[in-house]
């Protein structure tokens, strides 16, 4: 026997490989499912199905497109292989010249190799390496076809989207998914597969609109499914239900002459909450004009989801236009029923307004005892006497600074109003409207404009694009509201995490942040966390927050000050790492350091003396030095040393000159200089020198460098990426 | 869709009690039992032991009845249109719950004369809990034309235990449901037979058991009512714990339950009269579902079902 050929390492020639492609269409029938959460499903679908289809290596070519309604969710799957590619490795062994004895004839070590690799040593080959020749196997693995494959996958896809909660309805060994799965389509190349799901077996039957369709249709591909469901009552793209809404919403404006009070998330709501979308124009009586916009687009949108309307000079019209879930309504049925249920609503809305009107909003105040805030934290009474010790504090620290305009009394007046409404039978109904409410009150029984004002906005802003409270009194309130909230319920532990933040603390912080930065406030933080601390130990529940917990709670606000300033103002990762790891106290004064540090940044000097102060951060904390203590000049053995020491001292004069002035751009210039001092010291001098009263002066005139020139910004966190 | 189609002349929608008699003989020929309310007051008809505890266990089992419930707190002294102190609910077990349980219920609104072709009917996410009962459910309210007409709930506990099998509830309001039929705007207005109105029959109840829970009544005593229910509660379940062998099956658990349900009632009275403080209302309510749960356990035990798997609430 001689030894077989050397064969080079052979590629995957695979005939089953077809250019023929198929097309998966699936789809998991479901009980209504709530439509808030259609958009995140539908997203995810995509998502998980594209993760798994890589791991089968299935992705060349393929493009997923997934759609979701009330009750379906919809894969649409283009480009899929017949089967995978098949999969050729090479294991190599031995070399030749173990693998052959001197007269060509396979040894034990090439027997066993073979026999290792389970196939037969008429199989084995040689293969050219840069370490010579060696014994080599090849074996190649089969690829499934995408029809086995998917079968085993899409009950795996169902099984992982993931919801806020989920249910079971066939018992605790049941599956588990937002609501009852009803039926599966999945077909491939137009034919149907074979899975089950939750008791729930796959094939290419679906059903239609609930009222509008037939209960059973026969599909084979995503066009022959979007058709015969739209011949069914159902529209499956998202996309294609919000252009008939629009089209229709457009068309009943245009005949009634009002303008649509445009609002796009309740657009975006009601593609989700329907399958066959379509416009219903409703009037209401004028009478109900007479209260105010916010309390009936409240009404019409959150409880009814209605759009108003507005006429030409913006007041509101009596007119509203419902979405509903069906082709037409020919007997006016439904429109007669949706007038009724507004008309119910409004009379309620008009029977509280005027019973609230009965009494004054500080009368109200009492019963704030029995609404309870966090029942550690206690009720809203108590809430009211720590918001207007804050606020207090807030408004007498920006007059005295000239910042605003503002009086005490009308600070006190407005916190000690602001939670009123939470005892109004309005809110108690209506509690989207709470603050609202109490703005219209306050205004309403001759509290003063800013104070009503105040009121009114003081839950705001909700969001990065949320407008602020309009008067400064307003601000501080929010403020006060706010920083209640983080201090008290860092103090008695409820945390954010994750995606748990029950009493939306992000948010309280992101609003003190936004209405700062917006309003140009200056505020000392540490101050006034410290303030909200004392108002929760002078105030019931007469709390001591502990101090790690009121440094946390400072902590969490600063944290989302630098999102905002990465978010919303644009300033990059690195240079707010800088700032605020140099210490950030007010969040104006970190914006203007943040300004120069942005405009100093591009100038020549600037990023190479960043590397040198990142070079002293690592020397320091190699030698790891707390403080350097004192620089003795005396000690200085070069020139090098002597000029960065005088050239140091120097800048930092003319730093510190600066930085009083304001001139934080300046300070920074003045920093940047000292590139060419430090360049030549790293270039001339080792630091780490055999003398350790010559090293510990040069660590110290280091660690000098950093101390002084870090207070404006920490360079040595430039060029750090996004973790 | 054109312009507003003209409203055509609806039909004369069922009396009331033509309503119940309806519904009752729809879910009867479903094969639902057709129970009475029960007589001990309640805040709705999940806390009947024909839902609250007979949704425990493997049993299958199907019951429908009307249940009259109290919120004392929600009275408007028969003034307001529609709120009530004490409305009429239709109550659906169904267990385990069908497939097709969605349609069916969709039948049972036509059998009440709701063509549903000619109506908007959705199912607007709605999850049910009472924190009382330690009991809650994923499901929706049913709306017609924007009216909340049903609760739909797929209970997932009771008592804080896991359900298996996992029974369905519907729960028809039915003055909501009647307003809408017979096309009235105050629930006084129902035509409760051929010649008497709801408020010939209710309006005085009305008002007087307003009256009485927001003014008149005495809450030292209703603290003290609740305190000795709860204790006869509590005692009864402590000596379920040392009963064996045979006396388990005739042990007064249910006696146990009634004393529950009443304490739940002598809460919502202590709300409707504003005397609770934040602090003692959730005290109160865990005192409450302290006992609703370990009654729940007790019937479970007592009717032999299988130890359930989780018990989330002690």
């Amino acid at each position: 026997m001689t030894p077989p050929k050397t064969s080079s390492k052979t590629s995957s020639s695979d005939k089953a490989t077809s250019a023929k492609k198929l097309e998966l269409l699936f789809e998991i029938g479901c009980e209504e499912i709530p439509a808030g959460m259609l958009p995140r499903a539908e997203e995810e679908l995509k998502v998980i199905i594209e993760k798994l289809l890589t791991t089968e290596n299935l992705t060349q070519g393929v493009t997923v497109e997934t759609f979701a309604a009330p009750r379906r969710l919809t894969a649409w799957v283009r480009g899929l292989p017949v089967k995978q590619a098949d999969v050729v490795s090479e294991v190599t062994g031995p070399p030749k010249s173990v693998a052959y004895d001197a007269q060509g004839q396979p040894t034990r070590a090439a027997l066993s190799f073979a026999e290792k690799q389970n196939i037969r040593l008429v199989d084995v080959y040689l293969v050219q390496t840069p370490k010579g020749e060696y014994l080599a196997a090849k074996h190649t693995k089969r690829g499934r076809t995408s029809e086995q494959i998917l079968a085993e996958m899409l009950p795996r896809v169902i099984h992982d989207l993931t919801w806020p909660r989920s249910m079971t309805w066939t018992g605790l060994d049941g599956a588990r998914f937002i609501r009852p799965i009803r039926w599966i389509v999945a077909t491939l190349g137009g034919k149907p597969m074979h899975f089950t799901f939750g008791g729930v077996s796959a094939g290419n039957v679906t059903r239609g609109h609930r009222f509008l369709g037939s209960g059973a249709i026969t599909v084979t591909t995503f066009a022959d499914y979007e058709k015969k469901l739209r011949a069914n009552g159902v529209i499956v793209k998202p996309a294609d239900r919000l252009a008939k809404i629009e089209r229709e919403l457009a068309a009943a404006t245009k005949r009634n002459g009002y303008k649509l009070h445009y609002d796009p998330e309740l657009l975006k709501l009601v593609v989700y909450l329907n399958e066959f979308p379509s416009v219903l124009e409703g009037t209401f009586d004028e009478k109900f004009l007479a209260l105010p916009d916010e309390i009936l687009i409240t009404v019409m949108r959150d409880h009814q989801k209605y759009f108003a309307l507005e006429r030409k000079n913006g007041e509101l019209a009596p007119n509203f236009l419902a979405i509903i879930n069906l082709a037409k309504d020919t007997k006016g049925l439904v429109a007669d029923g949706h007038e009724r249920v507004l008309r119910a609503r409004f009379a309620d809305a008009q029977f509280f307004w005027e019973s609230d009107q009965k009494c004054r909003l500080a009368d109200y105040l009492p019963k704030l005892a029995k609404v309870t805030y966090e029942s550690r934290l206690g009720s809203y009474a108590d809430k009211v006497e720590r918001i207007r010790d804050i606020s207090r504090w807030l408004v007498e620290h920006w007059t005295s600074l000239g910042t605003a305009k503002a009086h005490v009394a009308d600070a006190d007046r407005a916190a000690e109003l602001a939670k009123c409404d939470l005892a109004a039978e309005m809110v108690r109904e209506f509690t989207e409207l709470q603050g609202i409410v109490g703005g219209l009150y306050a205004r309403a029984q001759g509290e003063s404009n800013d104070v009503a004002d105040a009121i009114y906005d003081h839950y705001r802003p909700v969001g990065l694009d949320d407008p602020i409270p309009r008067n400064v009194i307003g601000c501080a309130v929010s403020i006060a509201d706010k920083l209640d909230s983080i201090v008290g319920c860092f103090a008695v532990g409820v945390v954010p995490t994750g995606s748990s933040d029950p009493y939306a603390l992000r948010r309280a912080a992101l609003g003190i942040v936004k209405v700062i930065l917006d309003r140009k406030l200056p505020l000392p933080l540490h101050n006034a966390v410290s303030t909200a601390t004392k108002a929760l130990l002078h105030h019931q529940p007469k709390l001591a927050a502990p101090a790690a917990q009121e440094a946390q709670a400072f902590e969490f606000i600063l944290d989302r000050a630098k999102y905002v300033f990465r978010e919303k103002y644009g300033f990059a990762y690195d240079e707010v790492n800088a700032v605020f790891r140099s210490g950030v106290d007010d969040l104006l004064d970190a914006q203007r350091r943040l300004e120069a540090l942005k405009s100093v940044r591009k100038s020549k000097n600037f990023e190479p003396l960043a590397v040198s102060f990142k070079r002293i951060r690592k020397i320091l904390e190699k030698a790891n030095l707390k403080d350097g203590g004192a620089v003795n000049p005396e000690l200085f053995e070069n020139d090098a040393e002597r000029e960065l020491f005088k050239s140091g001292r120097e800048a930092a004069a003319r730093v510190q000159t600066e930085k009083r002035a304001g001139h934080y751009d300046r300070a920074l210039d003045q920093i940047a200089g000292l590139r060419k001092s430090v360049d030549r010291f790293f270039e001339d001098v080792m630091v780490m020198a055999e003398n350790e009263a010559v090293r510990k002066n040069r660590l110290a005139l280091l660690s000098e460098l950093l101390r002084e020139f870090t207070t404006i910004a920490d360079f040595s966190e430039f060029g750090a990426d996004e973790r | 869709m054109k312009a507003k189609a003209k409203l055509e002349a609806k039909p004369r929608g069922l009396d009331f009690q033509d309503l119940i008699l309806k519904l009752s003989h729809f879910w009867v020929k479903q094969g639902c039992v057709l129970q009475q309310p029960y007589d001990v007051e309640v805040g709705a008809g999940t806390m009947h032991p024909e839902t609250f505890l007979r949704v425990l266990g493997p049993q299958p089992y199907r019951v429908a009845y009307v249940q009259p419930s109290r919120r004392p707190a929600d009275g408007r002294y028969g003034e307001n249109p529609n709120r009530l102190y004490k409305h009429m609910q239709f109550q659906v077990i169904l267990k385990p719950a069908p497939v097709d349980v969605q349609d069916v219920y969709l039948q049972s609104l036509a059998a009440i004369g709701i063509e549903l072709k000619e109506h908007d009917i959705r199912f607007e996410e709605d999850n049910w809990e009472s924190p009382t009962l330690g009991a809650w459910g994923i499901g929706w309210q049913v709306l017609l034309d924007g009216l909340e007409i049903t609760q739909f709930t797929y209970f997932q506990q009771s008592g804080g235990l896991d359900l298996d099998p996992i029974s369905v509830e519907l729960t028809y309001g039915l003055e909501r449901i009647c307003a809408f039929l017979q096309n009235v705007e105050s629930v006084y207005d129902l035509r409760w037979s051929a010649d008497k109105s709801y408020g010939d029959i209710r309006l005085a109840e009305e008002q007087q058991l307003s009256e009485y829970s927001f003014d008149r009544s005495d809450a030292a005593a209703i603290r003290q009512e609740f305190e000795l229910h709860e204790k006869e509660a509590k005692e009864l379940l402590e000596a379920f714990k040392q009963t064996e062998g045979k006396a388990t099956s005739r042990f007064p658990v249910l006696a146990a339950y009634d004393h529950c349900l009443k304490c739940s009632h002598l809460f919502n009275m202590l709300d409707a009269r504003g005397v609770i403080s934040t602090t003692e209302r959730a005290a109160l309510m865990g005192r409450v579902r302290n006992i609703s749960c370990r009654t729940a356990a007790a019937y479970l035990q007592q009717i032999g079902g299988p130890a359930q798997r989780r018990e989330v609430l002690a």
